[in-house]
């Protein structure tokens, strides 16, 4: 619908590191048994991506799974999407214990790219951003100063990031904030 | 006189300063001038500013000790406004162009101190323990007279102007590597080379902007390389590997549980224009830690030790060598070891005339004491000094025989003292964690047990103390500790083993120093009375000697009761002395006696770092609904709710908030309110086990809930307490939504979650929280229905969609789930959308409500509203003790059910107790508006003497619907007291009387809401 809007409205910010809001993305929180063959045949037939290994991101085309807890996946995909891919995974997790639903307005998500994006994110999470702990393809869940929030690294050397809605404006100005443009660090390779 | 030393001397004299940049500061006022390079503390010196201070409680003139972080003395304060900040070292504190610093402690002025007359007038009384023992009686004079007195002359520096906020931002930043190497002299650059050469990632962290430590001053060759060759090529090799890094300027402050350890970043105390963060804090993790943080000389204790111009034998060098600077023209040295002949020639070089090296040794020193008789040096062995004569700067030397009370002696005329007690290693970083020391005898002084070391989760050691921090004192023995200790920290942190090979150093003979505690030996009285332990806290030898005769054996209790090692230095010159003195007389040995704690951080770090960038907008999150723009734009009067922000009410132009209340309680009972309503929790309950696991949360039964109905439920914690209410709607099958408080929302999740994965494991129940999904409108009043249905869609009539039901479908166009509840007692409807769609929705409910009367309302309405009804609010009725039963809700409690959390806590006795308070409705008999929270008083006192209290307001309103006062509280024995008065004593001298009613006082039938 024309007049759903995501929580920023596509904020961007420039510094050390470029930060966007990334718009209306879908979101679906899926929790499940990872392990068991249907589950996975149905998140390949929704997704088209495999389910991904502990801590990891599998992505696709346009859909990315996210691995969330050895519970728990996050399907990224786009938010016209989602409402559908919500039925047709519910549909095909039938008879086994499983869950979907649809979480694309409950979250705010940001676009994080530049040199200085591992640093401005070393500076609010506490994890291990150095280019040899965190690759292509990796995710936490972690904090984000004082909120929860999510983070992975694209192919395409962005990072995503996740959290919930209600505070998407506290996570643009704290990643503005450390993305100053005179305060990079140097010390991440 | 304190003066710089001409650069004709020899190029070794100002190796960190560039004579060529001048550089313009103040202190006190007057103009000075330095060079770049300087600190503070050695741009004063140069501007002979031997005064820095005046001393904690006897205010005596104070000059620089040191030439680190261990000065005790030289603490200012620095900058102006909104960039000032007391307490700052002069020694750590690099010079800028516009440094405007100021000294602390002294009044009227620096030069002049009124307080002075507390060490004439009131030495006597001013002794450990004065705070206890003068001030006690007459017990109201201490805080009308003595404390005021006692803050106004004794203190450190002021505290920043509260109407200002700090000018600068600052960050945290959080690093992983294998080996942390804390010091970046020549051990610690050693360590860090022979560990990054086994590949593991490194880093070093340096306090000072240059690197090195003291080995260029101190002398010596490294792999036949002056040590600041050896120093700047290795810094350059360790800089170009990709598994290192280096930091100057970065404090190691603390190390903590499991290799967590803190650096401290000072990036632009030294150039306070360049921008960007001031301070930054390392949140380090890493496997093996290397404390080289090398050693700190002590003072020697004699009289006068104090009178500015006595400083260390070592920071006389400091001075002299890094900022070519001389505290004096003719100086004193005064040793019980070799290292400070290093000074007497140092200054020798200079120019600078060496009067005499006073050493208590009887048959003096090895090489170095060779080398100073060679240049011509006077040197006496077993000789002490006896006294520094009183005044603001070093004049007169009285000198006497070490082993003797001083009565023959002789004086000699200086400008300077140059003193050296011994070195103690650094261990504080070593201690933080749990390092265990033992006590060396023959260096006299503490060093790191390697046997007992910090230990982390596996049982094993993960730091490792290296050079003169672990007691390694000579340059050879310190640098191939480093590559000792680095080639362990590598193999601990799982990297192959290297071998420690060091270059080789050529290193001048020490011979054996000897502990000496008092000089001269047998100091009297008088002399122990001018004899400087703590020069911050002003604690001298007698204090010490007193606490220990008044039975202060701990050194932990005479730490706080003579105050000795406290304070911005934490006693890093004062306390091995201090204990030392301690042990001597209690009759013990020293390490019978021990040190007190090391705790973080090592040296003061700033309230800034600490909270990073946690200030401003980012201070702490605030969190908005989709329509909070909205409401930010119509006069929203925000409450906050946790850290959701939520309109009070919505104030027109012209309207107090009050009467903004009063206008939206009316118009939502008599027209149509609509509540922003989106923070309500939101959770989906999903499995086959979901209506046993809810059975047990909830008090009531809502297996039983058919598809398609909602019913409003109670939850308590396992010791019965109410902790959350809500609506709870049975989506399909298998599938619940539960809605909680907006407080409730996060924790109930948790709750929940905790529940699911510690005790029932094995049940099948998905818990997912949807609260920000959805935007939810409680669409309110007598007009509900008509602006729904103008809007058009689902159908909402009375049949379609009955009271507590749900239906989804479409309104106006939205996707929406509506839900036919109430809180208000008025026909209602929650509806919630997708929050994308929030606003939008919300606009179309104002624009077709137009007609209908529509206004939004905030929460003090819906208090109003829901009081008015008697209905109960988390958090007012309840507060942690309160149950359902003391609530009248014994119909929410099943019955039918064998177990839910909460159920056995209410079989005990003091639950089933009939004389809890209970839920009643107050109604005062003048219609005014209780006091919240006021307390009802019966007859008699209780054993303090209080007036016997019998209740409590818990929601209490002025409501506009009924032109009075309405109030709900929980009163003894309440329901059976119906229609009686009570008194309620304001805290304004007013009594209150109320009499106690039914707490539904409006619509008592439910016609409204079921319509």
């Amino acid at each position: 619908m024309s007049k759903a809007v995501s929580a920023l409205n596509g904020a961007s910010f420039s510094g050390m590191a470029d930060v966007i809001e990334t718009g209306l993305t879908g979101m679906i929180t899926l929790r499940g048994a990872l392990s068991d063959a249907t589950f996975q045949q149905a998140v390949v037939d929704a997704t088209g991506c495999a389910v991904p290994a502990q801590r990891k991101v599998i992505q696709v085309g346009g859909n990315v799974v996210v691995w969330m807890s050895p519970d728990e996946l996050l399907i990224v995909t786009d938010h016209a999407k989602a409402p559908a891919m919500v039925d047709t995974l519910s549909a095909a997790l039938k008879g086994q214990h499983a869950l979907a639903v649809n979480v694309s307005d409950a979250r705010a998500c940001f676009t994080l790219k530049g040199v200085g994006a591992r640093e401005t994110l070393a500076k609010v999470a506490p994890v291990d951003f150095d280019g040899a702990a965190f690759s292509t393809g990796d995710v936490r869940r972690s904090r984000l100063a004082q909120v929860a929030g999510a983070v992975w690294l694209n192919a395409d050397g962005s990072f995503t990031i996740v959290c919930f809605r209600s505070v998407g404006q506290y996570v643009f100005d704290l990643l503005k904030t450390a993305a100053h443009p005179l305060s990079a660090v140097n010390a991440l390779g | 006189m304190s003066t710089r030393i001409a650069s004709s001397a020899s190029d070794k004299f100002g190796r960190l300063i560039d004579r060529s940049q001048q550089i313009t500061f103040t202190f006190n006022g007057n103009t000075m001038t330095g060079h770049a390079g300087d600190t503070l503390a050695s741009a004063l010196l140069a501007n002979d500013q031997m005064l820095v201070g005046r001393s904690f409680k006897y205010h005596r003139p104070r000059g620089l000790v040191a030439s680190g972080s261990e000065e005790p003395n030289a603490l200012v304060g620095l900058g102006r406004d909104n960039r000032f900040e007391p307490n700052q070292r002069a020694t750590t504190t690099e010079l800028f162009q516009g440094l405007h610093a100021q000294s602390q402690n002294h009044w009227p002025s620096l030069e002049h101190d009124i307080g002075i007359l507390n060490s004439k007038l009131f030495a006597r009384f001013l002794t450990a323990g004065f705070y206890y023992k003068m001030f006690i009686h007459p017990r109201p004079f201490w805080k009308h007279i003595y404390e005021p007195f006692i803050r106004h002359s004794a203190g450190l520096g002021k505290a920043p102007d509260k109407e200002l906020k700090d000018a600068d931002t600052y960050e945290h930043f959080y690093f992983f590597c294998d080996v942390l190497v804390i010091g970046g002299g020549v051990a610690g650059l050693q360590a860090a080379k022979t560990a990054a050469a086994s590949g593991a990632k490194v880093l070093v962290l340096e306090q000072n902007a240059h690197w090195g430590g003291r080995a260029p001053v101190d002398g010596g060759l490294i792999d036949g390389k002056a040590p600041e060759v050896w120093i700047e090529e290795t810094r350059a090799a360790l800089a170009a590997m990709d598994n290192v890094t280096l930091r100057d300027r970065c404090m190691g402050s603390g190390v903590y549980d499991h290799g967590y350890a803190l650096g401290y970043e000072r990036l632009t105390d030294h150039a306070p224009n360049q921008g960007g963060p001031r301070h930054r804090l390392w949140r380090i993790r890493t496997k093996q830690i290397v404390t080289a943080t090398g050693a700190i000389e002590r003072p020697l204790s004699f009289a006068g030790n104090d009178v500015p111009g006595v400083m260390l034998a070592s920071a006389m060098r400091d001075y002299a060598v890094n900022w070519g600077v001389t505290p004096g023209q003719r100086v004193l040295v005064a040793t019980n070891n070799d290292d400070a002949y290093r000074t007497a020639l140092t200054m020798h070089e200079a120019g600078v005339e060496v009067v005499c090296v006073v050493d208590a040794r009887p048959n003096g020193g090895g090489a170095l004491m060779d080398s100073a008789k060679a240049a011509g040096i006077r040197v006496e062995t077993n000789y002490a000094i006896k006294k520094v004569a009183d005044g603001k700067r070093v004049t007169k030397v009285a000198l006497c025989a070490q082993n003797s009370d001083g009565k023959d002696f002789e004086e000699v005329e200086v400008d300077a003292v140059a003193m050296s007690g011994g070195w103690s290693p650094v261990v504080h970083l070593w201690s933080h964690c749990g390092g265990k020391l033992n006590w060396d005898e023959t260096q006299a002084h503490f060093r790191p047990d390697a046997n007992r070391p910090p230990t982390s989760h596996d049982g094993q050691g993960f730091v490792i103390a290296a050079g003169s921090a672990n007691g390694d004192m000579s340059l050879a023995d310190s640098v191939t500790d480093g590559a000792v200790a680095g080639a362990k920290a590598a193999e601990a942190a799982g990297y192959p083993a290297q071998t420690a090979d060091a270059p080789a150093c050529t290193d001048v003979d020490e011979a054996p120093m000897l502990a000496v505690w008092s000089m001269p030996a047998q100091a009297g009285i008088k002399l122990r009375m001018k004899t400087f332990l703590d020069y911050q806290n002003d604690v001298k030898v007698s204090d010490v000697q007193l606490a220990a005769r008044e039975g202060y054996e701990s050194v932990e209790h005479t730490k706080r009761y003579t105050t000795l090692g406290m304070a911005t230095d934490q006693g890093k010159l004062s306390n091995i002395n201090g204990l030392a003195v301690l042990a001597d007389s209690l009759g013990m040995d020293i390490p019978q006696v021990g040190t007190t704690t090391f705790r973080p951080p090592y040296h003061p770090i700033s309230m800034g770092a600490i909270g990073g960038e946690a200030r401003g907008e980012v201070f702490q999150p605030v969190r908005k609904t989709p329509i909070y723009d909205w409401n930010e734009a119509n006069g929203a009067d925000w409450e906050p709710v946790g850290q959701w922000r939520r309109p009070f009410a919505y104030v027109k132009s012209g309207e107090t908030v009050q009467e903004a209340v009063n206008r939206e309680v009316k118009n939502t009972r008599e027209n149509l309110g609509l509540l922003d309503a989106s923070t309500l929790g939101k959770l989906i309950v999903k499995g086959p086990d979901a209506g046993k696991f809810l059975d047990m949360l909830y008090t009531n039964m809502m297996s039983s809930l058919k598809i398609g109905k909602c019913r409003y439920g109670l939850m308590c914690s396992e010791n019965g307490f109410l902790t959350d209410d809500g609506v709870v709607a049975r989506i399909d099958e298998d599938t619940w939504l539960c809605h909680t408080t907006t407080g409730g929302a996060d924790t109930i999740y948790a709750h929940m979650e905790e529940w699911l994965q510690t005790e029932w494991w094995d049940w099948k129940v998905y818990v997912a929280n949807v609260t920000e999904q959805f935007a939810q409108i409680a669409v309110v009043g007598p007009n509900a229905r008509k602006v729904l249905e103008k809007l058009g869609g689902m159908d909402v009539s009375k049949d379609a969609l009955p009271f507590m039901e749900w239906r989804d479908g479409t309104i106006g166009g939205f996707d929406a789930r509506a839900y036919r509840i109430s809180f208000s007692g008025e026909l209602s409807y929650e509806i919630a959308v997708p929050a994308s769609q929030g606003q939008a929705f919300w606009d179309a409910l104002m624009e077709a409500g137009a007609e209908f009367g529509v206004m939004p309302y905030g929460t003090e309405t819906l208090h109003i509203l829901r009081a008015e009804k008697g209905f109960i609010m988390i958090g007012d009725e309840t507060d942690g003790t309160v149950i359902p039963q003391d609530l009248g809700l014994h119909w929410a409690l099943s019955k039918k059910k064998e177990d839910y959390l909460g159920k056995r806590a209410h079989l005990r006795s003091h639950m089933a107790d009939p004389d809890r308070w209970q839920l009643v409705g107050l109604e005062t008999v003048d219609g005014s508006v209780l006091p919240d929270g006021a307390y009802a008083v019966g007859g008699g006192v209780n054993g303090n003497g209080q007036r016997n209290t019998i209740g409590r307001v818990t929601s209490t309103y002025y409501s506009s619907n009924l032109g009075r006062g309405i109030a709900m509280g929980l009163v003894k024995h309440g329901p059976k007291r119906m229609g009686e008065v009570i008194e309620f004593p304001g805290t304004d001298g007013t009594i209150y009387k109320a009499k106690i009613v039914d707490p539904v006082v409006y619509d008592k039938d439910g016609e409204k809401q079921n319509v």
